[in-house]
């Protein structure tokens, strides 16, 4: 019952699309290492030419670790927002939540003085305060909306409010910008475009930490999601703890949707979009299947628009939030148009 | 005749209501004590604002009695975890669910969460109990389909297995029938009224659909804002004259002999007598075309069916003329009332 062959072979052409698309986002880039040599550095052999290793272990070998991550926990934000609000078109970034994540990365670079990047030396300290800063940005706009989805009952216009508190946000966000330095702007604005490169070999493990510890939060969450389904009133009847379900669904977002955003600033339509092609590939809103193809999917959109922001036959790196939309934003609409044949709508 | 059965809801001097602000209370009802039975399909009837949804929602958990106490198989509310009450009691609402992409298997098996584990593995027995819950409403045909292509009778189907495979003996049921055709309507009080009888179950629902009410439903609870709650045998409360006092209003009458609100209750008596079923449809048709249906006399004009092809019309000055089908029939009453 709970496994049929068409969901493994979903897992399957996951898993494979996945090493795929992790092998070319390590192979392909400004500078194109061959297959044979990435599997000797990855193994510890000699190779030919010291400036590939370093090429693959400081910055490559991150960058397709941080994408895969960071996919997969936009992804699966957007899924559990999508699922709490019972609305197919929440997300992280459409509720205001990574707007909420900026406000609070853009308080600490811009006031406070210093980018990830930027910083000399690395101190564990100057991480965590970003995280959590964005963090907090992230957990006020949550309470916002909480506060708000308990007022209105309507999910669209509590969609509405989300833009806007997103734009209250992002104004505040321009009234520091305009009180700081130049140079402060620049890097917030750089940042502001989104990228999995930021992460150091160095930094990784941090945001491994804190992507990890979400995505296994998530998927403890998968039984009362499921209950979710039916609304939070048939939910509380068959003994769901409402409160304390919507407490943890929310912080399991705010924690994946933060970390993200602290770290690669940001990222745009993954959280949106990736959860509507898990429920097409599978057919399902059942999470226990759901869920895990979402967070796949998430790692494997992600990889792929790694690879996308290459722009062939030159040194161009595209910004990432300069692809996320060429992927995101058909699928979304490709989803509104066909609503009335999609089971998931009625 | 005092009732010597044991309810599983009972509530002694119950009062429901809101809480506002600055610790004020608005009572929608007060000094309610009600008794609800295994076995029975219990209607819940009122106009829109007599506190229909307020009691429901208040024996279904989802708000707390301002005063007063519910018991539930003998035991006071309060006393009930969140996961002891999903034992006990199972819900069917109009709330609008976002499951159209799970099979009706998978939301059948939702009602399961209270036996399952932390990560909802169903078992063996939890597998048996779904299918025969599904069974049990007559859909297990379908039971490998999204609820998304089920039709709205098929739906609320599912949603009564859902609260069948909780394994509840108490169901609570918010109009369940609104927004049903009428074959689908029938289908669902049936199904709930072949429930309560096998299984034994505690059936309440709330429902505007009176004629279905009347026809299905075991014992009434009427509910009006100015007045205290009303019970008994939906027969009882009509010929007792209960009936039409909480519904009546300015051109509004329930008319007690056929069991019908109606704009106006015609006074121009004719007289019907014989066979049920033509004499059942004579009183439709007198009733639409303004006459009252009575039992026969001398004084006015009476109808004797003996079949219903023929109808014999007996006039109080004596005459007598036989018609061959109802349409014939009025145009006779008519064309007599017209000459008078």
């Amino acid at each position: 019952m709970s496994f049929s062959n068409s969901k493994i072979r979903i897992y399957g052409l996951l898993v494979a699309l996945l090493s795929v698309l992790f092998v070319i986002s390590l192979v392909y880039g400004s500078v194109s290492i061959p297959v044979g040599e990435v599997w000797n550095i990855l193994t510890g052999q000699e190779t030919t030419k010291i400036a590939w290793q370093h090429i693959l272990l400081q910055s490559r070998l991150p960058q397709s670790c941080t994408a895969a991550l960071a996919g997969a926990s936009l992804a699966v934000s957007g899924l559990l927002l999508q699922t709490l609000f019972k609305n197919p078109l929440a997300g992280p970034s459409i509720l205001g939540i990574s707007d909420g994540a900026n406000l609070g990365v853009a308080a600490v670079m811009l006031y406070f003085g210093g980018s990830l990047n930027q910083l000399t030396g690395f101190t564990a300290n100057a991480y965590l305060t970003v995280v959590l800063a964005a963090f907090v940005g992230a957990s006020l706009v949550l309470a916002i909306i909480i506060y708000f989805s308990t007022k209105v009952k309507s999910n669209v216009i509590l969609l509405i409010i989300g833009i806007m508190v997103g734009y209250l946000v992002s104004s505040l966000i321009s009234i520091l910008n305009y009180y700081a330095s130049a140079d402060k702007v620049h890097a917030f604005v750089m940042w502001g475009l989104g990228n999995f490169s930021g992460v150091s070999r160095e930094q990784l493990p941090y945001f491994a930490f804190f992507t990890l510890s979400g995505l296994v939060l998530s998927l403890l969450l998968i039984k009362p999601l499921n209950a979710l389904l039916l609304g939070e009133m048939y939910a509380a009847n068959l003994g769901v703890k409402i409160k304390r379900t919507r407490f943890l669904v929310l912080f399991c977002t705010g924690l994946l949707a933060a970390s993200v955003t602290a770290f690669c600033g940001p990222v745009s339509f993954i959280g949106l979009a990736v959860p509507h092609i898990a429920r097409l590939m599978l057919g399902t809103s059942n999470h226990k299947s759901l869920l895990p193809v979402t967070l796949l999917a998430g790692a494997c959109v992600a990889l792929l628009c790694t690879v996308l922001m290459i722009v062939p036959g030159s040194n161009t790196i595209l910004p990432l939030n300069a692809v996320t939309p060429l992927l995101g934003a058909p699928v979304i609409i490709y989803v509104l148009l066909n609503r009335k044949s999609i089971q998931y709508f009625n | 005749m005092k009732d010597e059965r044991t309810p599983v809801i009972e509530t002694r001097n119950l009062s429901i209501g809101y809480l506002l602000k600055g610790r004020k209370q608005k009572v929608v009802h007060e000094a309610l004590n009600l008794r609800l039975y295994a076995g029975e399909v219990t209607c819940l009837l009122g106009l829109n604002g007599a506190g229909k949804s307020t009691l429901l929602r208040t024996l279904c958990g989802f708000q707390k009695p301002l005063s007063g106490t519910v018991f539930l198989q003998s035991r006071p509310l309060e006393s009930f975890t969140q996961s002891d009450f999903a034992l006990t009691v199972g819900v069917v609402l109009t709330e609008k669910t976002n499951a159209g992409g799970i099979t009706a298997y998978e939301l059948v098996s939702l009602g399961r969460h209270p036996y399952t584990g932390f990560f909802g593995r169903l078992r063996k027995e939890d597998h048996r109990v779904i299918r025969n819950s599904l069974e049990a409403v007559g859909i297990a045909h379908k039971a490998q389909n999204r609820v998304a292509e089920l039709s709205d009778g098929e739906k609320q189907k599912v949603m009564i297995a859902k609260t069948l495979a909780q394994e509840c003996p108490i169901i609570l049921l918010d109009e369940p029938t609104a927004f049903l055709d009428v074959t689908s309507r029938i289908e669902t009080m049936g199904l709930l009224r072949k429930l309560a009888v096998e299984q034994q179950k505690a059936i309440l629902l709330s429902t505007h659909d009176m004629d279905m009410a009347i026809q299905m439903g075991d014992c009434f609870w009427l509910l009006d804002k100015h007045r205290s709650l009303a019970c008994g045998a939906p027969e009882d409360l009509i010929l007792q004259g209960t009936f039409g006092t909480f519904f009546e209003k300015e051109g509004i009458h329930f008319d007690e002999t056929t069991g019908k609100l109606n704009t106006a209750i015609p006074l121009d008596r004719v007289g019907v007598e014989g066979d049920f079923t033509t004499s059942y449809w004579v009183g439709n048709a007198l009733l639409r075309n303004g006459f009252r249906p009575s039992s026969v006399g001398r004084e006015y004009l009476s109808v004797f069916c003996h079949s219903s092809s023929e109808l014999r019309i007996a006039y109080p000055s004596g005459g007598e003329q036989i018609v061959r089908s109802v349409f014939e029939l009025i145009q006779a009453i008519k064309t007599k009332r017209n000459d008078e």
